[in-house]
Protein backbone atom coordinates (compact mmCIF):
# COMPACT_ATOMS: atom_id res chain seq x y z
CA UNK A 1 0.00 0.00 0.00
CA UNK A 2 1.70 3.46 -0.87
CA UNK A 3 1.55 6.47 1.03
CA UNK A 4 3.89 8.86 -0.43
CA UNK A 5 5.81 10.89 2.31
CA UNK A 6 5.79 14.23 0.63
CA UNK A 7 1.96 14.18 0.84
CA UNK A 8 -0.49 15.08 4.50
CA UNK A 9 -3.38 12.51 5.24
CA UNK A 10 -6.56 13.43 6.89
CA UNK A 11 -8.33 10.29 8.84
CA UNK A 12 -11.20 10.19 6.40
CA UNK A 13 -8.40 8.87 4.24
CA UNK A 14 -8.05 11.71 2.00
CA UNK A 15 -4.62 13.00 1.24
CA UNK A 16 -3.76 16.79 0.77
CA UNK A 17 -0.48 18.28 -1.52
CA UNK A 18 0.26 21.83 -0.89
CA UNK A 19 1.79 24.27 -2.88
CA UNK A 20 1.62 27.49 -1.62
CA UNK A 21 -2.20 28.26 -0.50
CA UNK A 22 -3.11 25.82 -3.38
CA UNK A 23 -4.07 22.81 -1.82
CA UNK A 24 -5.26 19.48 -4.01
CA UNK A 25 -7.19 17.18 -2.33
CA UNK A 26 -7.53 13.15 -2.96
CA UNK A 27 -8.20 9.48 -1.35
CA UNK A 28 -5.29 7.65 -0.59
CA UNK A 29 -4.84 4.18 -2.13
CA UNK A 30 -5.89 2.40 0.82
CA UNK A 31 -9.57 4.17 0.39
CA UNK A 32 -9.54 3.35 -3.20
CA UNK A 33 -9.37 -0.30 -2.50
CA UNK A 34 -11.82 -0.43 0.48
CA UNK A 35 -14.36 1.35 -1.53
CA UNK A 36 -13.89 -1.26 -4.55
CA UNK A 37 -14.49 0.28 -8.35
CA UNK A 38 -15.36 4.19 -8.19
CA UNK A 39 -18.03 4.72 -10.85
CA UNK A 40 -19.20 8.62 -9.76
CA UNK A 41 -17.99 11.24 -8.27
CA UNK A 42 -19.99 14.81 -7.16
CA UNK A 43 -17.15 16.99 -6.49
CA UNK A 44 -17.95 20.61 -5.27
CA UNK A 45 -17.62 23.25 -8.18
CA UNK A 46 -15.50 25.70 -8.42
CA UNK A 47 -16.16 28.80 -6.24
CA UNK A 48 -17.85 26.79 -3.67
CA UNK A 49 -16.32 27.54 -0.16
CA UNK A 50 -15.57 24.34 1.91
CA UNK A 51 -14.99 23.55 5.66
CA UNK A 52 -12.39 21.27 7.09
CA UNK A 53 -14.57 18.39 8.22
CA UNK A 54 -17.56 18.89 6.41
CA UNK A 55 -19.15 16.92 3.56
CA UNK A 56 -18.10 18.60 0.46
CA UNK A 57 -19.25 16.10 -2.05
CA UNK A 58 -19.62 12.07 -2.93
CA UNK A 59 -17.43 8.97 -3.64
CA UNK A 60 -19.79 6.30 -5.69
CA UNK A 61 -18.45 2.72 -6.47
CA UNK A 62 -19.90 -0.31 -7.27
CA UNK A 63 -21.03 -1.68 -3.68
CA UNK A 64 -20.94 2.13 -1.72
CA UNK A 65 -21.43 5.87 -1.71
CA UNK A 66 -19.35 7.76 0.81
CA UNK A 67 -19.35 10.86 1.80
CA UNK A 68 -16.08 13.48 0.79
CA UNK A 69 -14.98 16.05 3.23
CA UNK A 70 -13.00 18.69 2.46
CA UNK A 71 -9.53 18.50 4.21
CA UNK A 72 -9.03 22.44 4.68
CA UNK A 73 -11.10 25.50 4.75
CA UNK A 74 -11.11 28.00 1.36
CA UNK A 75 -12.58 28.01 -2.25
CA UNK A 76 -12.65 25.04 -4.25
CA UNK A 77 -10.23 26.62 -7.84
CA UNK A 78 -10.50 23.22 -10.08
CA UNK A 79 -12.33 20.01 -10.40
CA UNK A 80 -10.76 17.42 -11.99
CA UNK A 81 -12.88 17.09 -15.24
CA UNK A 82 -10.90 13.89 -16.46
CA UNK A 83 -12.67 12.52 -13.30
CA UNK A 84 -16.14 12.91 -15.14
CA UNK A 85 -15.56 10.71 -18.48
CA UNK A 86 -13.07 8.31 -16.04
CA UNK A 87 -13.77 7.92 -12.35
CA UNK A 88 -11.42 4.96 -12.50
CA UNK A 89 -8.59 7.11 -11.99
CA UNK A 90 -9.30 7.03 -8.86
CA UNK A 91 -8.47 3.27 -8.65
CA UNK A 92 -5.26 3.31 -11.23
CA UNK A 93 -3.68 6.58 -9.86
CA UNK A 94 -5.19 7.80 -6.81
CA UNK A 95 -2.10 10.06 -5.66
CA UNK A 96 -1.91 11.89 -9.66
CA UNK A 97 -4.58 11.65 -11.93
CA UNK A 98 -6.70 11.06 -9.65
CA UNK A 99 -6.71 13.87 -8.10
CA UNK A 100 -10.36 15.63 -7.10
CA UNK A 101 -10.11 19.65 -6.36
CA UNK A 102 -7.81 22.24 -5.45
CA UNK A 103 -9.09 24.48 -3.21
CA UNK A 104 -7.41 28.14 -1.87
CA UNK A 105 -6.32 28.99 1.42
CA UNK A 106 -6.33 31.74 3.27
CA UNK A 107 -2.67 32.75 4.12
CA UNK A 108 -2.10 33.12 7.74
CA UNK A 109 -0.33 36.27 9.62
CA UNK A 110 3.26 34.55 7.99
CA UNK A 111 1.97 34.52 4.64
CA UNK A 112 1.77 30.76 4.34
CA UNK A 113 -1.24 28.61 3.89
CA UNK A 114 -3.83 28.23 6.91
CA UNK A 115 -4.37 24.62 7.45
CA UNK A 116 -5.99 22.46 10.15
CA UNK A 117 -3.66 21.47 13.46
CA UNK A 118 -4.62 17.70 13.02
CA UNK A 119 -3.11 16.57 9.57
CA UNK A 120 -1.39 13.67 9.85
CA UNK A 121 1.65 12.83 8.01
CA UNK A 122 2.57 9.94 5.87
CA UNK A 123 4.25 7.65 9.33
CA UNK A 124 0.72 8.69 11.42
CA UNK A 125 -1.24 7.68 8.00
CA UNK A 126 0.32 4.62 7.76
CA UNK A 127 -0.31 3.99 11.23
CA UNK A 128 -3.85 4.24 11.77
CA UNK A 129 -4.48 2.24 8.21
CA UNK A 130 -2.80 -0.57 10.09
CA UNK A 131 -4.45 -0.49 13.43
CA UNK A 132 -7.48 -0.46 10.86
CA UNK A 133 -7.27 -3.51 9.62
CA UNK B 1 -13.24 -10.15 2.48
CA UNK B 2 -16.84 -9.05 4.23
CA UNK B 3 -19.18 -10.95 6.83
CA UNK B 4 -22.11 -12.73 4.86
CA UNK B 5 -24.78 -14.85 6.27
CA UNK B 6 -21.59 -15.95 8.82
CA UNK B 7 -19.18 -16.75 6.24
CA UNK B 8 -16.19 -14.49 5.85
CA UNK B 9 -16.63 -14.11 1.78
CA UNK B 10 -14.12 -12.05 -1.07
CA UNK B 11 -15.93 -9.40 -2.10
CA UNK B 12 -13.78 -9.05 -4.57
CA UNK B 13 -10.09 -10.25 -5.15
CA UNK B 14 -8.88 -6.94 -7.24
CA UNK B 15 -10.83 -5.15 -9.64
CA UNK B 16 -14.82 -6.35 -9.26
CA UNK B 17 -15.56 -4.86 -13.07
CA UNK B 18 -12.35 -6.55 -14.34
CA UNK B 19 -13.46 -10.06 -12.51
CA UNK B 20 -17.21 -8.96 -14.32
CA UNK B 21 -15.83 -8.59 -17.85
CA UNK B 22 -13.74 -11.61 -17.80
CA UNK B 23 -16.21 -14.00 -16.88
CA UNK B 24 -18.22 -12.81 -20.27
CA UNK B 25 -15.50 -12.95 -21.71
CA UNK B 26 -13.48 -15.65 -20.58
CA UNK B 27 -13.87 -17.65 -16.81
CA UNK B 28 -14.06 -16.54 -13.39
CA UNK B 29 -13.96 -18.88 -10.37
CA UNK B 30 -15.68 -18.41 -7.73
CA UNK B 31 -15.80 -20.20 -4.31
CA UNK B 32 -19.63 -20.47 -3.56
CA UNK B 33 -19.09 -22.99 -0.39
CA UNK B 34 -21.60 -20.65 1.91
CA UNK B 35 -24.69 -21.87 -0.36
CA UNK B 36 -26.49 -24.37 1.33
CA UNK B 37 -27.14 -28.18 0.81
CA UNK B 38 -29.99 -30.13 2.28
CA UNK B 39 -29.91 -33.81 1.34
CA UNK B 40 -33.36 -35.34 0.68
CA UNK B 41 -33.03 -38.88 0.72
CA UNK B 42 -35.45 -42.48 0.12
CA UNK B 43 -38.50 -43.91 -1.87
CA UNK B 44 -40.76 -40.82 -1.06
CA UNK B 45 -37.75 -37.97 -1.17
CA UNK B 46 -39.39 -36.57 -4.62
CA UNK B 47 -43.31 -36.65 -2.98
CA UNK B 48 -42.27 -35.03 0.16
CA UNK B 49 -40.26 -31.71 -2.33
CA UNK B 50 -43.61 -31.93 -4.24
CA UNK B 51 -45.43 -30.77 -0.92
CA UNK B 52 -42.78 -28.59 0.52
CA UNK B 53 -41.78 -26.95 -2.70
CA UNK B 54 -43.72 -25.03 -5.44
CA UNK B 55 -41.84 -27.44 -7.93
CA UNK B 56 -42.75 -30.54 -9.69
CA UNK B 57 -39.80 -31.90 -8.02
CA UNK B 58 -41.44 -36.08 -8.46
CA UNK B 59 -41.17 -35.73 -12.32
CA UNK B 60 -37.43 -34.38 -12.28
CA UNK B 61 -35.26 -37.51 -14.23
CA UNK B 62 -32.03 -38.69 -12.21
CA UNK B 63 -29.52 -36.43 -13.15
CA UNK B 64 -31.61 -33.12 -13.82
CA UNK B 65 -31.88 -29.64 -12.05
CA UNK B 66 -34.85 -27.81 -11.61
CA UNK B 67 -34.35 -24.20 -10.51
CA UNK B 68 -37.84 -23.34 -7.80
CA UNK B 69 -39.11 -22.14 -4.62
CA UNK B 70 -40.18 -22.93 -0.95
CA UNK B 71 -43.37 -21.09 0.22
CA UNK B 72 -44.99 -20.24 3.21
CA UNK B 73 -48.62 -20.76 3.66
CA UNK B 74 -49.74 -17.53 2.40
CA UNK B 75 -47.42 -17.70 -0.63
CA UNK B 76 -44.89 -15.71 0.74
CA UNK B 77 -41.36 -16.62 -1.01
CA UNK B 78 -39.17 -18.57 2.06
CA UNK B 79 -36.10 -19.36 -0.72
CA UNK B 80 -35.09 -19.78 -4.18
CA UNK B 81 -33.02 -22.58 -4.67
CA UNK B 82 -31.89 -25.29 -7.37
CA UNK B 83 -32.89 -28.74 -6.62
CA UNK B 84 -30.94 -31.69 -8.08
CA UNK B 85 -31.70 -35.07 -8.48
CA UNK B 86 -28.71 -36.94 -8.14
CA UNK B 87 -30.22 -40.36 -8.41
CA UNK B 88 -33.54 -41.70 -8.06
CA UNK B 89 -34.19 -42.06 -4.68
CA UNK B 90 -31.77 -38.55 -3.37
CA UNK B 91 -32.06 -35.32 -3.89
CA UNK B 92 -29.63 -32.40 -3.16
CA UNK B 93 -31.48 -28.66 -2.58
CA UNK B 94 -29.24 -25.42 -2.94
CA UNK B 95 -30.47 -22.98 -0.73
CA UNK B 96 -28.86 -19.40 -0.15
CA UNK B 97 -26.61 -18.92 2.67
CA UNK B 98 -29.14 -17.08 5.38
CA UNK B 99 -31.86 -19.28 4.55
CA UNK B 100 -30.35 -22.54 4.64
CA UNK B 101 -31.33 -22.76 8.51
CA UNK B 102 -35.52 -22.24 7.42
CA UNK B 103 -35.00 -24.44 4.38
CA UNK B 104 -33.95 -27.15 6.34
CA UNK B 105 -36.23 -27.04 9.20
CA UNK B 106 -39.19 -26.06 6.84
CA UNK B 107 -38.47 -29.38 4.44
CA UNK B 108 -38.00 -31.08 7.56
CA UNK B 109 -41.36 -30.32 9.43
CA UNK B 110 -42.92 -30.93 5.61
CA UNK B 111 -41.84 -34.45 5.11
CA UNK B 112 -43.49 -35.53 8.07
CA UNK B 113 -45.89 -38.64 6.94
CA UNK B 114 -42.88 -39.80 3.97
CA UNK B 115 -40.61 -41.74 3.43
CA UNK B 116 -37.96 -39.60 3.32
CA UNK B 117 -34.47 -38.67 5.43
CA UNK B 118 -33.79 -34.96 5.59
CA UNK B 119 -30.59 -33.92 6.38
CA UNK B 120 -28.87 -30.51 6.18
CA UNK B 121 -25.56 -31.21 4.63
CA UNK B 122 -24.08 -28.06 4.58
CA UNK B 123 -20.97 -29.13 6.23
CA UNK B 124 -20.16 -32.08 3.75
CA UNK B 125 -20.22 -29.64 0.71
CA UNK B 126 -17.94 -27.34 -0.57
CA UNK B 127 -18.76 -25.87 -4.05
CA UNK B 128 -16.46 -24.28 -6.89
CA UNK B 129 -18.06 -22.29 -9.47
CA UNK B 130 -16.31 -21.92 -12.81
CA UNK B 131 -18.60 -19.67 -15.25
CA UNK B 132 -18.06 -18.20 -18.38
CA UNK B 133 -17.49 -18.77 -22.00
CA UNK B 134 -13.86 -20.61 -21.62
CA UNK B 135 -15.18 -22.87 -18.81
CA UNK B 136 -16.39 -26.10 -20.30
CA UNK B 137 -12.67 -25.54 -22.06
CA UNK B 138 -11.01 -25.07 -18.85
CA UNK B 139 -12.54 -27.83 -16.58
CA UNK B 140 -12.35 -30.68 -19.39
CA UNK B 141 -8.83 -31.63 -18.88
CA UNK B 142 -9.77 -31.91 -15.32
CA UNK B 143 -12.65 -33.54 -15.34
CA UNK B 144 -11.07 -37.15 -16.56
CA UNK B 145 -14.02 -39.94 -17.28
CA UNK B 146 -16.44 -36.41 -17.35
CA UNK B 147 -18.53 -35.95 -20.78
CA UNK B 148 -18.95 -32.45 -20.38
CA UNK B 149 -20.51 -32.16 -23.48
CA UNK B 150 -22.73 -34.75 -22.33
CA UNK B 151 -24.13 -32.44 -19.40
CA UNK B 152 -26.52 -29.98 -21.14
CA UNK B 153 -27.82 -26.68 -19.00
CA UNK B 154 -29.21 -27.61 -16.15
CA UNK B 155 -28.45 -31.09 -15.46
CA UNK B 156 -25.34 -32.88 -13.64
CA UNK B 157 -23.24 -35.73 -13.29
CA UNK B 158 -20.82 -37.63 -10.82
CA UNK B 159 -17.28 -37.49 -11.73
CA UNK B 160 -13.80 -36.73 -10.42
CA UNK B 161 -12.42 -32.91 -10.40
CA UNK B 162 -8.63 -33.33 -10.32
CA UNK B 163 -8.44 -36.25 -9.22
CA UNK B 164 -11.08 -36.01 -6.57
CA UNK B 165 -14.84 -37.05 -6.47
CA UNK B 166 -17.42 -34.37 -7.35
CA UNK B 167 -21.26 -33.52 -8.73
CA UNK B 168 -20.54 -31.43 -11.61
CA UNK B 169 -23.16 -29.53 -12.72
CA UNK B 170 -24.14 -27.31 -15.43
CA UNK B 171 -25.73 -24.43 -13.75
CA UNK B 172 -24.91 -21.18 -12.27
CA UNK B 173 -25.90 -17.48 -11.38
CA UNK B 174 -23.76 -15.37 -13.90
CA UNK B 175 -26.10 -15.92 -17.28
CA UNK B 176 -23.19 -17.83 -18.86
CA UNK B 177 -22.34 -21.27 -19.66
CA UNK B 178 -20.15 -22.74 -17.02
CA UNK B 179 -20.26 -25.38 -14.05
CA UNK B 180 -20.80 -25.91 -10.44
CA UNK B 181 -18.51 -28.53 -8.94
CA UNK B 182 -19.64 -29.71 -5.50
CA UNK B 183 -16.92 -31.68 -3.39
CA UNK B 184 -16.25 -32.56 0.08
CA UNK B 185 -14.82 -29.70 1.97
CA UNK B 186 -10.93 -31.24 1.79
CA UNK B 187 -10.69 -31.07 -1.82
CA UNK B 188 -11.70 -27.88 -2.48
CA UNK B 189 -8.35 -26.64 -1.82
CA UNK B 190 -7.09 -28.61 -4.44
CA UNK B 191 -9.95 -28.10 -7.27
CA UNK B 192 -9.84 -24.44 -7.23
CA UNK B 193 -5.91 -24.66 -7.29
CA UNK B 194 -5.87 -27.21 -10.43
CA UNK B 195 -8.86 -25.00 -11.91
CA UNK B 196 -7.00 -21.36 -11.25
CA UNK B 197 -3.38 -23.06 -12.81
CA UNK B 198 -5.62 -24.92 -15.44
CA UNK B 199 -7.56 -21.99 -16.43
CA UNK B 200 -4.61 -18.74 -16.37
CA UNK B 201 -4.20 -19.13 -19.89
CA UNK B 202 -7.86 -18.77 -21.03
CA UNK B 203 -7.78 -15.86 -19.01
CA UNK B 204 -9.75 -17.22 -15.95
CA UNK B 205 -9.61 -15.04 -12.49
CA UNK B 206 -11.09 -15.62 -9.27
CA UNK B 207 -14.16 -13.57 -8.84
CA UNK B 208 -15.89 -12.34 -5.48
CA UNK B 209 -19.30 -11.53 -4.62
CA UNK B 210 -19.51 -8.34 -5.93
CA UNK B 211 -18.88 -9.45 -9.31
CA UNK B 212 -21.43 -12.80 -8.66
CA UNK B 213 -23.92 -9.98 -7.87
CA UNK B 214 -23.90 -7.59 -10.86
CA UNK B 215 -23.24 -10.55 -13.17
CA UNK B 216 -26.96 -11.87 -11.99
CA UNK B 217 -28.82 -8.79 -12.25
CA UNK B 218 -27.38 -8.27 -15.98
CA UNK B 219 -29.00 -11.43 -16.59
CA UNK B 220 -31.81 -10.58 -14.74
CA UNK B 221 -31.83 -13.14 -12.20
CA UNK B 222 -33.50 -12.37 -8.85
CA UNK B 223 -31.63 -12.06 -5.60
CA UNK B 224 -33.27 -12.83 -2.17
CA UNK B 225 -33.57 -10.39 0.17
CA UNK B 226 -33.93 -7.88 -2.83
CA UNK B 227 -35.77 -9.13 -5.47
CA UNK B 228 -37.59 -12.06 -3.40
CA UNK B 229 -38.97 -11.93 0.58
CA UNK B 230 -41.77 -13.78 2.76
CA UNK B 231 -43.73 -10.66 1.04
CA UNK B 232 -43.38 -11.32 -2.39
CA UNK B 233 -44.92 -13.99 -4.16
CA UNK B 234 -42.89 -15.53 -7.31
CA UNK B 235 -46.29 -13.90 -9.33
CA UNK B 236 -44.81 -10.31 -8.61
CA UNK B 237 -41.06 -11.36 -9.86
CA UNK B 238 -42.13 -12.51 -12.72
CA UNK B 239 -41.53 -16.35 -12.15
CA UNK B 240 -45.28 -17.20 -11.38
CA UNK B 241 -43.85 -20.50 -14.09
CA UNK B 242 -42.12 -22.07 -11.38
CA UNK B 243 -45.41 -22.90 -9.61
CA UNK B 244 -46.83 -25.93 -10.79
CA UNK B 245 -50.25 -26.30 -9.98
CA UNK B 246 -51.04 -28.80 -12.11
CA UNK B 247 -48.52 -31.68 -10.31
CA UNK B 248 -49.86 -34.51 -8.32
CA UNK B 249 -51.33 -33.88 -4.73
CA UNK B 250 -50.89 -30.71 -2.68
CA UNK B 251 -48.61 -28.48 -1.86
CA UNK B 252 -47.68 -25.89 1.13
CA UNK B 253 -48.98 -22.61 -0.54
CA UNK B 254 -51.35 -23.77 -3.31
CA UNK B 255 -54.31 -21.75 -2.08
CA UNK B 256 -52.45 -18.52 -2.10
CA UNK B 257 -50.57 -18.90 -4.59
CA UNK B 258 -53.55 -20.11 -6.88
CA UNK B 259 -55.57 -16.64 -5.39
CA UNK B 260 -52.63 -14.91 -6.25
CA UNK B 261 -52.34 -16.10 -10.13
CA UNK B 262 -55.96 -15.16 -10.58
CA UNK B 263 -56.28 -11.93 -8.81
CA UNK B 264 -55.91 -8.86 -10.86
CA UNK B 265 -53.23 -6.36 -11.88
CA UNK B 266 -50.07 -6.79 -8.72
CA UNK B 267 -47.22 -4.98 -8.88
CA UNK B 268 -44.35 -6.20 -10.97
CA UNK B 269 -41.04 -6.65 -11.70
CA UNK B 270 -39.15 -4.44 -14.00
CA UNK B 271 -35.81 -3.37 -15.20
CA UNK B 272 -34.61 -0.18 -15.23
CA UNK B 273 -31.29 1.73 -17.50
CA UNK B 274 -30.23 4.95 -16.07
CA UNK B 275 -28.67 7.34 -18.09
CA UNK B 276 -26.13 8.79 -15.59
CA UNK B 277 -22.90 6.99 -13.74
CA UNK B 278 -25.27 7.61 -10.47
CA UNK B 279 -26.47 4.20 -9.03
CA UNK B 280 -30.10 3.73 -8.18
CA UNK B 281 -29.71 1.15 -5.24
CA UNK B 282 -31.94 -1.08 -3.21
CA UNK B 283 -34.56 1.17 -1.53
CA UNK B 284 -34.42 4.28 -3.55
CA UNK B 285 -37.68 5.56 -4.45
CA UNK B 286 -39.21 5.23 -8.51
CA UNK B 287 -41.15 7.78 -9.08
CA UNK B 288 -43.74 7.87 -12.70
CA UNK B 289 -44.44 11.83 -13.21
CA UNK B 290 -43.19 12.83 -9.83
CA UNK B 291 -45.34 10.57 -7.83
CA UNK B 292 -43.99 7.50 -5.77
CA UNK B 293 -44.31 4.38 -8.17
CA UNK B 294 -42.23 1.96 -7.00
CA UNK B 295 -38.74 0.86 -5.21
CA UNK B 296 -35.34 -0.14 -6.54
CA UNK B 297 -34.26 -3.41 -5.28
CA UNK B 298 -31.18 -3.71 -6.37
CA UNK B 299 -28.95 -1.65 -8.66
CA UNK B 300 -25.55 -1.94 -9.97
CA UNK B 301 -23.44 -0.25 -12.81
CA UNK B 302 -23.34 -2.67 -15.76
CA UNK B 303 -20.17 -3.62 -17.50
CA UNK B 304 -21.12 -5.34 -20.29
CA UNK B 305 -23.72 -2.12 -20.89
CA UNK B 306 -21.79 0.68 -20.00
CA UNK B 307 -24.87 2.16 -17.70
CA UNK B 308 -26.03 1.68 -14.54
CA UNK B 309 -28.98 -0.81 -14.03
CA UNK B 310 -31.73 -1.70 -12.19
CA UNK B 311 -34.33 -3.73 -10.96
CA UNK B 312 -37.47 -2.29 -9.15
CA UNK B 313 -41.01 -3.49 -7.93
CA UNK B 314 -43.74 -0.78 -10.02
CA UNK B 315 -47.10 -0.71 -9.16
CA UNK B 316 -49.62 -1.44 -11.40
CA UNK B 317 -49.67 1.12 -14.74
CA UNK B 318 -46.35 2.68 -13.49
CA UNK B 319 -44.59 1.37 -16.41
CA UNK B 320 -47.11 2.37 -19.54
CA UNK B 321 -44.99 4.35 -21.92
CA UNK B 322 -46.85 7.31 -20.79
CA UNK B 323 -45.04 8.28 -17.91
CA UNK B 324 -41.77 9.80 -17.45
CA UNK B 325 -40.00 7.61 -15.08
CA UNK B 326 -37.43 8.76 -12.49
CA UNK B 327 -35.18 7.24 -9.39
CA UNK B 328 -35.28 9.41 -6.49
CA UNK B 329 -31.25 9.31 -5.89
CA UNK B 330 -30.31 11.17 -2.61
CA UNK B 331 -32.93 14.02 -3.25
CA UNK B 332 -31.83 14.41 -7.02
CA UNK B 333 -34.99 12.72 -9.53
CA UNK B 334 -32.74 11.08 -12.16
CA UNK B 335 -34.37 9.92 -15.25
CA UNK B 336 -34.82 5.80 -16.18
CA UNK B 337 -35.76 4.02 -19.00
CA UNK B 338 -37.82 0.83 -18.72
CA UNK B 339 -35.87 -1.90 -20.09
CA UNK B 340 -36.97 -5.52 -21.03
CA UNK B 341 -35.44 -8.25 -18.40
CA UNK B 342 -32.63 -9.76 -18.95
CA UNK B 343 -30.45 -6.99 -19.15
CA UNK B 344 -27.92 -9.94 -21.05
CA UNK B 345 -28.93 -12.55 -22.70
CA UNK B 346 -25.45 -14.40 -23.62
CA UNK B 347 -25.45 -16.18 -27.70
CA UNK B 348 -25.81 -19.47 -27.81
Amino acid sequence: MSVPADLRYTPEHEWVSIEGTTVSVGITEYAAQQLGDVVYLSLPPAGTSVTSGEPCGEVESVKSVSDLYSPVDGEVIEVNSELEDDPSLVNAEPYTAGWMFRVRVAPDGNGNPALPADLLSAGEYEELTKSAG
Amino acid sequence: MTSFAGWQMPLRYASETAEHLAVRRAAGLFDLSHMGEIAVAGPQAGAALDYALVGNLSALRPGRARYTMICAEDGGVLDDLVVYRLDEDEFLVIANAANTDVVFSSVLERSAGHDARVTDATGDYALVAIQGPAAAGILAPLAGGLDLGAIRYYAGAFGEVAGHRAWVARTGYTGEDGFEVFCRPEDAVPIWEALASGGTGAGLVPAGLAARDTLRLEAGMPLYGNELGPDVTPFEAGLGRVVKFDKPGEFVGREALAARASSGPIRRLAGLTIQSRRIARHGYPVLADGEACGTVTSGAPSPTLGVPIAMAYLEPGADGDDHELAVGIRGTQVPVQLTDLPFYRRRT
